[in-house]
């Protein structure tokens, strides 16, 4: 490991090969056919499109192996546009390796930086330059300038304070509350626990007042899932089991690792799926994790019946539902 | 004279005077270029970028970027009176009721992934020769600049149709916001106008697709060639080609040829591919609610590793002090990520420091000639492609019948266990392809002939290299290892003491090498024989 060797001496570029072209007129003739066919077929390709465009109807589908059916007016468009670009590329490379001089040439390189005298004369300059603004002596004017310049970039980041509102509490909030009916979504019809067989599941939103209408931002936090299983199939502590109602029982639809809909139901393991990062939750226990990166159990929605018989929350949820925040209360 | 070369003479004359241009424009016509497939790779990004701001063109005469509510009344009918937002709507619009409107949505797809595609194996390509030295770090910084941004610019894209598969993703990327220590839950709100998903986000993010990123990108982009164009094109090695010259083909004709040509073959390809294989089918999908999911929610594939991270993050979240931090997003979404573009941005400094060599390269290193870079390159892409296979998890597990969970388990592990085990795995490679070069120079070629000698032994007839090739193999430099100062001759101790130790350590791995024969070995070789 020394680096006195010197390498083996450099035997300089390789002797220049003439191509055929290059010696054989009739080769030469037969290259400048061939470019001249491939900008044909690019001609080909510019009339396929337009005759795709005007003449074949946008209701046609063939069906190509593979591919499976395909609408033929957008794949002979695609066609046409596809073979006048690339042939006419093949024509321009072709054209260069076979007609375009070949030969190999040298350039020179030289260092990149500039010479001692013009990096001294640029660092005097600078020197010289800084000197006339006297910067260095005049220090009030220093330090107010650099106030001035530290302060003027806050105008623009407060310009930016009315993108949104403040999350005040809203991150803990859903629409939920003491006596809410859950309806079916979509469908908003009421449910009593007749509705639900054993192994079945209801995506469920909470009851709006007429005239309130349901939007993205509501469904982003108030969805739940309902889930009737057998009640000795359940696993849970007396309070939660007081949440359930004779085997059914909601959780928050919102993934409580990064607020994906936890939407794959699995009746055998009596295990819930989010698609989004596989973490999956057991029903039994109070949507336990069982694995995957979800760090807290899906929160569960206190249910009962109202006098009609109706399934209703026993109350809001005792969590934030969704992905965690800074101010989340996780006790 | 004729008449061509006349009117040519008279346009130079023309634009000659008004800009004085001539001798810039000769130098500029001549100027060399190394060839090499490997260096086509940038082009493609280039290219790709253009066919972007073509294709993303047309989309917007149609586009309405707005999460404003509206019946969708086109022509696809399994849709039909579905409440959906203006902009998946007019998304619709475009894949159905305008023609040729598909096959842009699906050339300008298309065209991103291959942009992502040929900016990764244009970043290897110059990992792995050491094109990043010096003069030429400026370039790598704004390289992985432009590979940052192209992610992010990506993600907005197919977040911009507002359909169930891509709404479920900026779900995701609300959730990271969120997850930022103190300052989540505003950011969150300020970027959506409010709770989750809101009706500002589209509107939002499409001038930043459109305008902002793009712009950065052509500034950047304009840099980086104005960069390449001054400092000349690397070449690789071989006999004639110095650290002082630039062997190639001169811009006009030849490139401008094979380069302009080159765009056009680029674009044909991704016409093709937009004609032939479908992509993003979004009206599959449905408009975006939060309630609902598609089953194997995946990203595009330069996104994929991101998932795939998050995905195999143990579950960890702590409540410290009444505040709540998600480790299971940021340690994955954020602070890997950070780790590793920030290392790859640094690494050319890093090498520099490890190696004390601070010269200017203008000739690229065949991979084997640089093992530990080599080797820290394999090592990284092993990374990567576990994380992406993890984050295609799902899809590997229905494909080939696999539980997710052994998937998970098997990536959780293996993030940590492969990567190191590549780099030892590619050293040793790189070492042995050295040592087969020496061999090669030192005894020759082998040419399968075995020939008995007169007392009946037989030997394989071994025929030299051609001056060029031996030339090849062995004009590399091998650089000692640095040596650590810890005093110097009066014996008061080096103030940087521990760091030149590390220094040293470094370099010695770095600099490990299997000598390359030298003119005297060779010399008594030939006697011998």
């Amino acid at each position: 490991m020394s680096n006195e060797i010197a390498p083996l001496t450099d035997p300089g570029l390789p002797e220049h090969i003439h191509r055929k072209a290059d010696v054989d007129p009739r080769a030469a003739k037969r290259a400048e056919r061939q470019v001249g066919i491939l900008f044909l077929l690019s001609v080909f390709g510019t009339l396929l499109f337009i005759y795709a465009y005007v003449g074949i109807d946008e209701s046609i589908f063939i069906f190509l192996p593979i591919m499976g059916t395909t609408n033929a007016h957008q794949l002979f468009l695609g066609l046409g546009l596809a073979m006048s670009l690339f042939f006419i590329g093949m024509a321009a490379v072709h054209w260069a390796k076979t007609l375009m001089p070949d030969h190999e040439v040298i350039d020179h390189r030289k260092e990149q930086r500039s010479k001692d005298e013009d990096r001294s004369a640029f660092v005097a300059t600078v020197k010289e330059r800084a000197g006339e603004a006297g910067l260095g002596r005049r220090p009030f004017i220093k330090r107010t300038m650099g106030l001035a310049l530290g302060l003027v970039g806050l105008s623009p980041i407060l310009l930016l304070r009315d993108l949104g509102p403040l999350p005040e509490n809203e991150l803990n909030e859903t629409n939920w509350k003491a006596g809410t009916r859950l309806v079916t979504d979509p469908g908003d019809r009421p449910l009593k626990p007749s509705d639900l067989e054993v192994g079945g599941v209801a995506q469920v939103q909470p009851e709006f007042p007429p005239g309130k209408e349901r939007h993205l931002d509501d469904i982003a936090k108030d969805s739940v899932l309902l889930i009737r299983i057998r009640p000795e199939e359940f696993n849970l502590d007396p309070e939660r089991l007081s949440w359930t109602y004779e085997g059914i029982i909601a959780f928050s639809k919102i993934c409580s690792h990064m607020g994906c809909a936890v939407a794959l139901y699995e009746q055998t393991t009596k295990h819930l799926l989010c698609p989004c990062h596989q973490s999956t939750f057991d029903v039994t226990r109070a949507a336990k994790v069982i694995f995957g990166p979800a760090a807290r159990a899906l929160p569960q929605l206190a249910i009962t019946v109202d006098s009609e018989g109706y399934i209703v929350a026993k109350a809001p949820f005792n969590e934030a539902v969704g992905p965690s925040f800074w101010e989340r209360d996780s006790k | 004279m004729s008449a061509r070369e006349r009117v040519a003479g008279q346009v130079a004359n023309y634009v000659d005077e008004r800009t004085g241009s001539a001798k810039w424009l000769k130098k500029t016509l001549t100027k060399v270029f190394p060839d090499h497939w490997s260096f086509m790779l940038g082009e493609i990004v280039l290219y790709s970028f253009i066919i972007l701001l073509l294709s993303g063109t047309f989309l917007t005469f149609w586009f309405d970027p707005s999460m404003r509510e509206v019946e969708y009344e086109g022509s696809y009918e399994p849709l039909s009176g579905l409440k959906m937002s203006a902009a998946y709507a007019s998304t619709l619009h475009i894949s159905f009721d305008v023609r040729g409107g598909l096959l842009m949505r699906q050339i300008h797809h298309w065209a991103a992934l291959i942009f992502m595609a040929a900016m990764v194996a244009h970043l290897m390509r110059v990992f792995f020769t050491g094109a990043f030295r010096k003069p030429r770090e400026f370039n790598w910084i704004i390289g992985v600049g432009l590979l940052t941004l192209g992610i992010v610019e990506g993600f907005l894209g197919y977040s911009l149709p507002d359909d169930l598969l891509s709404g479920t993703g900026i779900r995701i990327a609300e959730a990271i916001i969120q997850a930022l220590p103190v300052v989540g839950s505003y950011l969150a709100y300020f970027i959506f106008g409010g709770a989750f998903p809101g009706e500002m986000f589209i509107q939002r993010i499409y001038v930043v697709h459109i305008l902002l990123i793009p712009g950065i990108f052509l500034a950047l982009i304009t840099a980086h060639l104005m960069l390449v164009w001054y400092q000349k094109h690397t070449q690789y090695p071989g006999p004639g080609r110095t650290e002082k010259n630039v062997v190639g083909y001169p811009l006009m004709p030849v490139y401008m040829a094979k380069a302009g040509g080159f765009f056009f073959i680029v674009f044909g390809v991704t016409a093709f591919l937009g004609a032939f294989a479908s992509i993003n089918p979004l009206w599959l999908y449905g408009p975006y609610t939060p309630g609902q999911i598609s089953a194997g929610s995946q990203p595009d594939w330069y996104m994929g590793w991101l998932d795939g991270l998050v995905r195999m993050a143990p579950p960890l979240e702590t409540y410290w002090f009444g505040y709540t931090i998600s480790w299971n997003i940021l340690i994955p979404g954020l602070i890997i990520p950070g780790i590793i573009f920030t290392g790859m941005a640094l690494y050319p400094f890093i090498e520099s420091w490890m190696t004390g060599d601070k010269r200017e390269h203008h000739l690229l290193d065949r991979p084997r000639n640089a093992p530990n870079r080599t080797a820290l390159g394999a090592m990284s892409i092993t990374f990567m492609l576990v994380a992406l296979i993890n984050g295609g998890n799902d899809l590997i597990a229905t494909h080939f019948d696999l539980s997710i969970n052994q998937i998970m388990w098997f990536t959780r592990i293996g993030i940590i266990v492969l990567p190191p085990l590549v780099f030892v795995i590619t050293k040793r490679i790189c070492l042995s392809l050295q040592r087969a070069d020496r061999e090669l120079v030192l005894h020759g070629r082998e040419t399968g002939r075995l020939v008995m000698l007169p007392h009946g032994e037989f030997i394989e007839v071994h025929e030299p290299l051609s001056p060029q090739r031996a030339y090849l193999l062995t004009q590399h430099e091998q650089l000692p290892a640095l040596e650590p100062v810890a005093a110097d001759a009066n014996g008061v101790r080096n103030p940087r003491g521990a760091k030149a130790k590390i220094q040293a350590r470094l370099s010695r791995a770095n600099q490990e090498q299997i000598a390359k024969p030298t003119p005297k070995e060779l010399l008594e070789i030939e006697d011998h024989h």
